[in-house]
């Protein structure tokens, strides 16, 4: 089992690293699973992580990258800036939620 | 008169109209099927033009000829659909039919005007798709005299119809130049958005190390933004390049047009609906059936046949004032050539990926699941016979519609 300690919870990864837990997350771990990406945090990234958490919330699983990019209004060029390397994992890991399911 | 439309009469829509008319008193409903095109085409033998396998005349029938006597037919695309006011309306004279029960089967297909460079001057000639009956017909021609070169198959996005057809495609191919004695000329890569070469993670790690047996390279994680059609390469958002001679695309997959001017889907023209019982999301005199739908399985004729073994008793339920039971489970069974007379098999649902073992039968098969056989290449050949004699004439197969644990092992 992973686990990432955020101030003084310990919140618990799967096997890829994704939130077991969306519940689990705050900006603080945010912060932190951006930065196990190597990925430190502008306004541009949090329009996006924002974008995605709404949607999880709303429509109960992650967006892919068209829905993100039409969605947050970011093209999807920046987000490969952005999120390096598969975007759509990228934002779904640092936001909390599911890995993409989008592709079956 | 109670009045079921359904929009659409390919692989779910004439399944859908045929069984409904052997269930349904025809006395007191009208059964009306709409569709642009007068010919039904047996799409999975689309892989099998490019290497001359089959001919086009071998995946072309009459679409009338496959729709019930008492189920009424229209030839004509179709303008919108309005569903607060029950209605569709058709291109051809405008004409508006009206509806009690709707039934959405419009499908998906490639958009390669989607991808810049694809279509233009190098479009069927070093550019080709294979999931269209001109481009499977165009790459035919191609490959009888191509000498050899750097042959790259990359898929644009998911989701895709019959994800598992660009792997049949890539393994065929190995086979097909092996047969002309040019293999050693031919260089073949498979280009996909996704992290392995199929989106489950078992069948992955199997399909993977069936790539590498053949030599094949695989480019995983590249998510194409153009071609340079001049310069012969692939450029992904990232600014990787990968250079081809001959570029074989899946280009973006999207629903109808129908859908967008309807206002009734996704970003994707797939229309929101309930993945366990099919029913509209947002409206609930309308069922999706087939490739239409976003439920998260895969857009496969197998998949449109397990859907509809469970949306006809239960609209039948539905009909006489019973809830509709969640049923559908995402169901998908695909036959997968692998060249040189072998083929594997994968089944699998929304919670249960490909698993290793036997099919149908535990323990017995005749097929074997995700392993090479020359019985599975068979059921492939032999399902040609059943689409048609079978399954678009409204009859059921010998097995349940809801996958099955037995017989399988993790």
């Amino acid at each position: 089992m992973i686990t990432l300690k955020v101030n003084d919870r310990v919140l618990t990864l799967d096997e890829e690293g994704f939130l077991v837990n969306p519940a689990d997350w705050s900006e603080e771990a945010a912060h932190l699973l951006a930065k196990s990406e190597g990925i430190e945090l502008t306004e541009r990234h949090w329009k996006v992580i924002r974008f995605a958490r709404e949607y999880y919330e709303t429509n109960g699983a992650s967006p892919t990258l068209r829905q993100i990019s039409k969605g947050a209004g970011v093209p999807t060029k920046e987000l490969f800036s952005l999120f390096p390397k598969g975007p759509a994992k990228k934002v779904a890991r640092i936001a909390g939620i599911p890995k993409p399911a989008g592709c079956v | 008169m109670k009045r079921l439309l359904i929009l659409g009469g390919g692989t779910a829509g004439t399944m859908a109209a045929n069984r409904l008319a052997q269930e349904l008193d025809l006395d007191e409903w009208e059964i009306t099927v709409v569709d642009q095109s007068k010919i039904h085409y047996y799409q999975p033998g689309f892989l099998f033009i490019p290497f001359e396998i089959y001919k086009k005349r071998d995946v072309i029938k009459p679409r009338r000829d496959y729709l019930a006597p008492g189920v009424q037919v229209i030839f004509s695309p179709i303008d919108v659909i309005e569903p607060d006011r029950n209605r569709v309306r058709l291109q051809e004279g405008g004409r508006w039919l009206h509806y009690d029960f709707l039934i959405i089967a419009t499908g998906t297909s490639p958009h390669p005007e989607e991808t810049p460079g694809l279509l233009g001057s190098e479009w069927y000639h070093s550019i080709f798709d294979f999931y269209t009956i001109d481009g499977a017909v165009h790459l035919a021609r191609r490959l009888r005299t191509w000498e050899g070169g750097n042959l790259v198959l990359n898929i644009v996005d998911m989701p895709i119809k019959c994800p598992v057809a660009p792997l049949e495609f890539i393994f065929l191919a190995d086979w097909y130049f092996h047969e002309q004695g040019i293999r050693d000329k031919v260089k073949l890569t498979f280009v996909t958005p996704l992290s392995g070469a199929f989106t489950k993670p078992k069948a992955a790690a199997v399909l993977g190390n069936m790539l590498e047996e053949r030599n094949i390279d695989l480019v995983t994680d590249f998510m194409v933004e153009r071609v340079d059609p001049e310069q012969k390469v692939l450029i992904s958002y990232d600014e990787q390049e990968v250079p081809y001679d001959l570029l074989v695309t899946i280009p973006l997959n999207m629903g109808s047009d129908v859908i967008a001017r309807s206002g009734i889907g996704d970003e994707l023209n797939y229309v929101p609906t309930d993945k366990y019982t099919l029913k509209a999301r947002d409206f609930d005199n309308i069922f999706v059936l087939g490739d239409a739908s976003n439920v998260p399985t895969s857009k496969a004729g197998s998949v449109a046949h397990f859907m509809v073994d469970v949306f006809v008793p239960n609209f039948l339920r539905y009909i006489d004032g019973l809830d509709l039971k969640p049923t559908f489970d995402g169901h998908a069974n695909c036959y997968i050539e692998s060249g040189f007379g072998k083929g594997i098999l994968i089944d699998f649902n929304y919670d249960v990926e490909p698993l290793p073992g036997k099919f149908p039968l535990p323990g017995l098969g005749p097929f074997s699941l995700l392993q090479e056989s020359v019985t599975n290449h068979w059921g492939k050949m032999i399902f040609r016979w059943m689409y048609w004699h079978i399954l678009m004439r409204g009859r059921t197969l010998p097995m349940p519609a809801q996958m099955m644990m037995a017989g399988k092992w993790s």
